[in-house]
């Protein structure tokens, strides 16, 4: 990972890349400052920072994480559980991974913290089974922690007590799903369930829970280390601090990059990737397999909540994947349809059988016998598909498919059966 | 052979909390097993052992795609099937590492040795073409970079042998 700018900048502690991050290391650096100046405080000063900070959750759906804290506070006195979602499943997407190997004590500072906010003595990570090197960094990184009185009971003598396991999932995308993966913890499929009662009242075992991504619980600790005003200062007045984004694809440097918010896509693909390797921008795909496929005009659209929402852009979990004009969208988005027709639970009928009728669609549009009529129907399923399947993966699968119609359906119509026979026609007309 | 049923208990025993260990119990027995499987022996002595039927064993099992119910190879091989390793040239290192193995997606090698899955991105898109051979991950792959690996793998499996 790198930055342009210098790690005084920086959310993510820079100084500890190395191959296995240690516990010391990551002290000298400053960390676990935080944990202590949160435990000599109250839990209702800590949410307050945060808020302050502006800090919305990383995995996709930005919601205010202060909001989530407090509402997990906020049930009568009890149990109550803190889950980090390292079920990190978006294709393009490896932020979480990252974290996890290199800064693994930064997850689990802000897991402490988060579980003191809201009051829990027990955490769970659950890690995708893909991921066997991060699995085995945190089970390392919780022993250490353990063992030094930062995790377990009565944390650095402030009587505070909290715990973390380690569960692996078992290759399904679905179990990213808040509710999925509560379900797939209490060892059942990973299904959805309905909402409300949200996790954060109704969670593991019918428990009030809270449930973060890493990249957004990572967060927390340098926010109250160096405080809410520094954290602002990182990015513009509707999105504050830094995003971690995983850049692919066709671009002479990928990798992992923190920029602060208000960078634009053109910004992160050319001064921070390096521009194309070769030929000329076609398209990028912004926020991963459920994310936007858009055209090189739309990249000077900042990274801010506000201004992408407008122009239709999900942020997602920060993956920006770059195709140059060698590539196919048709390829690419058929790609993407077959990854969720495999994910899709086949609990619903819109996500079951939309994604069914649009990948069958695809495959008939890239084998040259699709007619007009036929891209017509696709945008219809779709459509059906965002507004009225169950849970978030199916609302989302066609996200990518309406983009590239909205931006690329020429590409679509030239692969037409009777739109290349209506060229000659006209012609001879 | 799959795992012994003593193994299938210390596993339990040594799991944490009853139903919720069931996807990690599963996960551990499938480690355990030299066929990369859990065996409908193990199934059974799962569900005896965690008090839940045996149905609901394998309606766990059966979802979660990298649970196997059959015996599968020694290494198992993960080829990323996703948009930004396909674009990378996926395709083409799919296509050397089953001739050079003699089996298609999902296939297991006569020797028990290797199979040969396809799996979702494995968050190593900054080197695609990715894949990960039982816990190790490799990427920038070339169709013959593939295949060396592969080799490497066979001389491994010798000198553990004669060992
Ligand atoms: S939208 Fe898809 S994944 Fe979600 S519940 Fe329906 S079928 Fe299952
Ligand atoms: S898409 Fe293959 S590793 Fe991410």
């Amino acid at each position: 990972m790198s930055t342009p700018h210098d790690s005084a900048n920086s959310v993510f502690r820079l100084g500890l890349f190395r191959d296995f991050p240690t516990l010391m290391h990551y002290r000298d650096f400053g960390g676990y400052q935080a944990l202590a100046n949160a435990l000599s405080g109250s839990p209702e000063a800590v949410i307050g920072e945060i808020g302050a900070a502006g800090l919305r959750g990383r995995g996709g759906a930005a919601f205010p994480t202060a909001a989530k804290l407090q509402m997990v506070r906020d049930n009568p006195p009890g149990v109550r559980y803190v889950i980090c979602n390292a079920d990190e499943g978006e294709p393009g997407t490896f932020k979480d991974r990252f974290i996890m190997t290199h800064i693994p004590f930064q997850l689990l500072e802000g897991m402490a913290i988060a579980a003191y906010a809201v009051g829990a003595a027990q955490g769970f990570i659950y890690i995708r089974h893909e991921y066997p090197e991060a699995q085995e960094t945190m089970r390392r990184a919780i022993a250490a922690a353990r063992a030094a009185g930062l995790l377990g009971a009565d944390i650095l003598g402030s009587g505070f007590s909290f715990d973390i396991e380690i569960f692996s999932g078992a290759g399904s995308y679905l179990c990213g799903e808040e509710t999925a993966l509560l379900s797939s913890i209490e060892g059942k499929k990973g299904r959805p369930r309905l909402k409300p009662p949200y996790p954060t009242q109704c969670g593991l075992w019918g428990k009030p829970t809270l449930i973060n991504n890493v990249e957004t619980l990572a967060n927390i600790p340098p926010i109250v280390d160096r405080g809410s005003a520094w954290y602002r200062a990182l990015g513009t007045a509707d999105s504050h601090g830094t995003k971690l984004i995983s850049l692919s694809g066709d671009v002479v440097r990928r990798g992992l990059y923190e920029v602060p918010f208000g960078t634009t896509f053109r910004e992160i693909i050319y001064d921070y990737g390096g521009g194309l390797k070769q030929g000329r921008l076609k398209a990028v795909n912004i926020g991963g397999a459920s994310g936007v496929v858009v055209p090189p005009w739309e990249l000077d659209c900042p990274l801010e909540y506000d201004a992408c929402g407008q122009r239709g852009i999900t942020i997602g979990s920060g993956a920006v994947f770059v195709m140059d004009d060698s590539r196919s969208v048709l390829e690419n988005v058929r790609n993407r349809i077959d990854f969720f027709l495999h994910e899709s639970c086949g609990k619903c009928t819109p996500c079951r059988e939309g994604l069914r009728q649009a990948g069958r669609i695809i495959h008939k549009t890239l084998a040259g016998e699709a007619v007009l009529a036929d891209i017509d129907n696709l945008e219809r399923y779709t459509r059906t598909m965002q507004n009225a399947a169950f849970c978030g993966l199916g609302q989302a699968a066609g996200n990518s498919l309406i983009s590239s119609l909205k931006y690329f359906r020429d590409d679509y119509e030239a692969m037409c059966r009777d739109q290349n026979q209506a060229a000659p026609k006209e012609a001879t007309a | 052979m799959s795992t012994s049923l003593q193994a299938v208990r210390e596993i339990v025993t040594a799991s944490s909390s009853g139903q919720a260990a069931l996807l990690q119990v599963l996960l551990a027995v499938q480690d355990s097993s030299p066929e990369n499987y859990v065996s409908e022996e193990a199934v059974n002595e799962i569900a005896h052992l965690l008090g839940v039927s045996r149905s609901r064993v394998y309606s766990t099992a059966s979802f979660y795609s990298v649970i196997s119910l059959k015996p599968r190879g020694r290494h198992i091989v993960r080829v990323c099937i996703n948009a930004p390793c396909e674009n990378a040239g996926k395709q083409a290192v799919l296509i050397a590492l089953e001739q050079e193995l003699g089996v298609s997606l999902g296939g297991t090698t006569a020797d028990g040795r290797f199979t040969l899955e396809g799996v979702s991105c494995l968050g190593a898109c900054y080197m695609s073409p990715a894949i990960k051979i039982d816990n190790r991950l490799y990427g920038d792959l070339t169709p013959e970079a593939a295949v060396a690996i592969i080799r490497s793998y066979g001389e491994e499996d010798t000198i553990e042998h004669t060992a």
